[in-house]
């Protein structure tokens, strides 16, 4: 007995078995997929906001696919601050000319990437951004600089329309 | 045990459980064999068992009345407190009655911790109780989603991005439990549907943990074995049931002051306001039960392995019979796991005040230390413990410390063969 054949029975439980391991899958995944965004949520991509009654040195906040995004008109200290930081410094190393390509103007998701809050503006060590929920600072670039969020704030897909118009999305 | 040879008395009855043996189920429930020096420690069992059915009987009438929609949610739970008949009365005591619901269930975890209740042969009655803990605390949080006031939402939020840690798959997670780019009414009516399936699921695990505590019986304030039936037990009913009930009375004297006279003070003002996605509120704060956890997460400076230490404090717990090498149970006779007993205690109380406090200066520095020795107690301490602690003689029986204590032995001897 110790020497075991595969026999025609083996063939067939194997061969059931995995038609309906697959069929069962077949079955599980429309009510796993049911559960993400849906088409009228996907429809709501971008959203344009009109910026001209924004001063330097103030945010705008809209929302964007149920996120708030910040636009903030910045003056030229912040835009020197952010720029004059030591890549090495970053816990996050990303410079501040990619992050906003035209200087005056950093638009961001307000969604701080730790656990998803709304940071408060000019708050915080480094003049930018802080997080209330667990204390995360962020620089004038939106750049993450102390506090447990790895990352920094997320910049959008973007553009000007026109000089008074950002197409975010 | 007697309750397989059990008969019911009258032929219907006989005719019934021949076919059907609820009675057979009824006589042994009634009849079980029980350790007589159970403790008021021991009816936390019966008041959980109470706190299950108040929630579940209150959420349901609730859900009649409850619209579960982003634009409605926080006008309708209003519209409870305010038209609905005794709409009011129904709402507070399922949101105080979650909270009478963990007070009990951390008495009923701690009586266990107390008494070595996990230890062989009761692993899996404890394992079950965890994954029922677990369920408490989703259902907890999607409930405290459902007013969608600012607590509700912010709250949902932070605890969602808590899987946005999860390397790789993490943000596509998210915005699968979100059904879209933030939380939102796909969100909301999810977590309604789960809030509703959790309590049931719960339910029929409760049926599991107690019959499973059925198959070895009790443990005892002595943590001995017991013969069963024999001089150390006595019958569920009516000595067991007397004693739940008026535990029970005394709970629901706190539970009533709570819905009465303080109805709000465990909850947050905050979620008096509705749910803004634009602003987030100054302080978070979970609910009270969740503060040691969260005080856990906060601790670390790390995203993923706060969230990992976070699951593990409570997972840790899934595998401490596993943990604990002593083979006493009762801390009555372990001297040095009492003490380290109480320091835990100690412990997780501190995590659940610096769960509160803002994660900065000395809070974070007493939440850091607190979190290491929390988990210093489980890895280090108890294991250690079983090995090295010198434990004091266990009785041979319940009955014996009793008469070992008489200064007339020999009638109490005679006193007890009599009642034998």
């Amino acid at each position: 007995m110790s020497e075991k054949k595969t026999k025609r029975r083996d063939f067939l439980f194997t061969a059931t078995t995995a038609v309906g391991a697959v069929g069962a899958a077949a079955v599980v995944w429309p009510m796993i997929d049911q559960m993400n965004p849906d088409a009228s949520v996907k429809a709501l991509a971008s959203t344009e906001v009109d910026v001209s009654s924004l001063t330097p040195g103030n945010t705008l906040t809209v929302l964007w696919r149920g996120k708030p995004v910040f636009i903030r008109r910045r003056t030229q200290e912040e835009i020197d601050e952010a720029r004059n930081v030591k890549m090495e410094d970053l816990i996050h190393p990303e410079k501040d000319e990619d992050r906003a390509k035209n200087p005056e103007w950093l638009v961001m998701l307000g969604v701080c990437t730790h656990l998803g809050c709304v940071p408060l503006n000019d708050k915080g060590d480094y003049n930018g951004w802080f997080c209330p929920c667990h204390g995360s600072h962020y620089d004038t670039s939106g750049r993450i600089r102390k506090g447990p969020a790895p990352w920094n704030m997320e910049v959008p897909k973007y553009e000007f329309v026109d000089a008074n118009t950002i197409k975010i999305g | 045990m007697s309750d397989h040879d059990y008969r019911p008395k009258s032929k219907v009855g006989q005719w019934f459980n021949d076919r059907l043996p609820l009675l057979t189920l009824a006589n042994h429930l009634t009849d079980y064999p029980t350790p007589k020096n159970l403790n008021y420690w021991w009816t936390f069992g019966g008041i959980l068992t109470f706190c299950l059915i108040t929630q579940i009987v209150t959420g349901l009438t609730l859900a009649m009345h409850y619209i579960a929609h982003a634009d409605m949610a926080f006008e309708s739970v209003e519209h409870i407190m305010r038209d609905v008949n005794y709409g009011w009365l129904i709402r507070y005591i399922h949101a105080n009655g979650a909270s009478m619901f963990f007070l009990a269930v951390y008495i009923h975890i701690f009586r266990s911790l107390f008494y070595g209740s996990y230890k062989a042969p009761r692993e899996i009655i404890w394992i079950i109780g965890i994954i029922i803990y677990l369920l408490m605390m989703a259902a907890a949080f999607m409930g405290y989603v459902l007013p969608w006031g600012q607590m509700s939402f912010w709250g949902a939020t932070v605890i969602t991005n808590l899987f946005s840690a999860i390397p790789l798959v993490g943000e596509g997670i998210v915005t699968w439990l979100w059904g879209g780019y933030s939380v939102d009414n796909p969100t909301l009516t999810r977590f309604f549907t789960l809030h509703y399936l959790i309590p049931f699921l719960i339910l029929g695990l409760v049926v599991l943990h107690i019959w499973a505590l059925h198959v070895p019986g009790n443990n005892n304030p002595v943590g001995i074995d017991v013969k069963k039936p024999s001089k150390d037990t006595v019958p569920f009913h009516p000595y067991i049931v007397i004693k739940d009930g008026f535990a029970l009375l005394m709970f629901m004297i706190v539970f009533a002051f709570f819905v009465f006279y303080a109805p709000n003070i465990l909850g947050h003002a905050d979620n008096y306001i509705e749910a803004n996605p634009m602003v987030t509120p100054a302080h978070i704060v979970p609910e009270w039960y969740l503060l040691p956890f969260y005080a856990i997460l906060r601790s670390v400076p790390d995203k993923l392995l706060g969230v990992v230490a976070m699951l593990s404090a409570i997972l840790i717990l899934a595998v401490l019979p596993w943990l604990d090498t002593s083979k006493i149970r009762s801390a009555v006779f372990r001297p040095l796991y009492k003490q380290f007993y109480w320091i835990l205690v100690a412990d997780v109380l501190i995590l659940g005040y610096v769960g509160a406090m803002p994660a900065e200066g000395l809070y974070l520095l007493i939440a850091r230390v607190a979190t290491a020795y929390y988990f210093l107690h489980f890895l280090v301490i108890l294991p250690v413990l079983g090995i090295k602690e010198k434990t004091l003689p266990v009785p041979l029986s319940i009955t014996e410390p009793v008469l070992g204590g008489s200064p007339n032995l020999a009638a109490a001897r005679n006193k007890e063969s009599k009642i034998e």
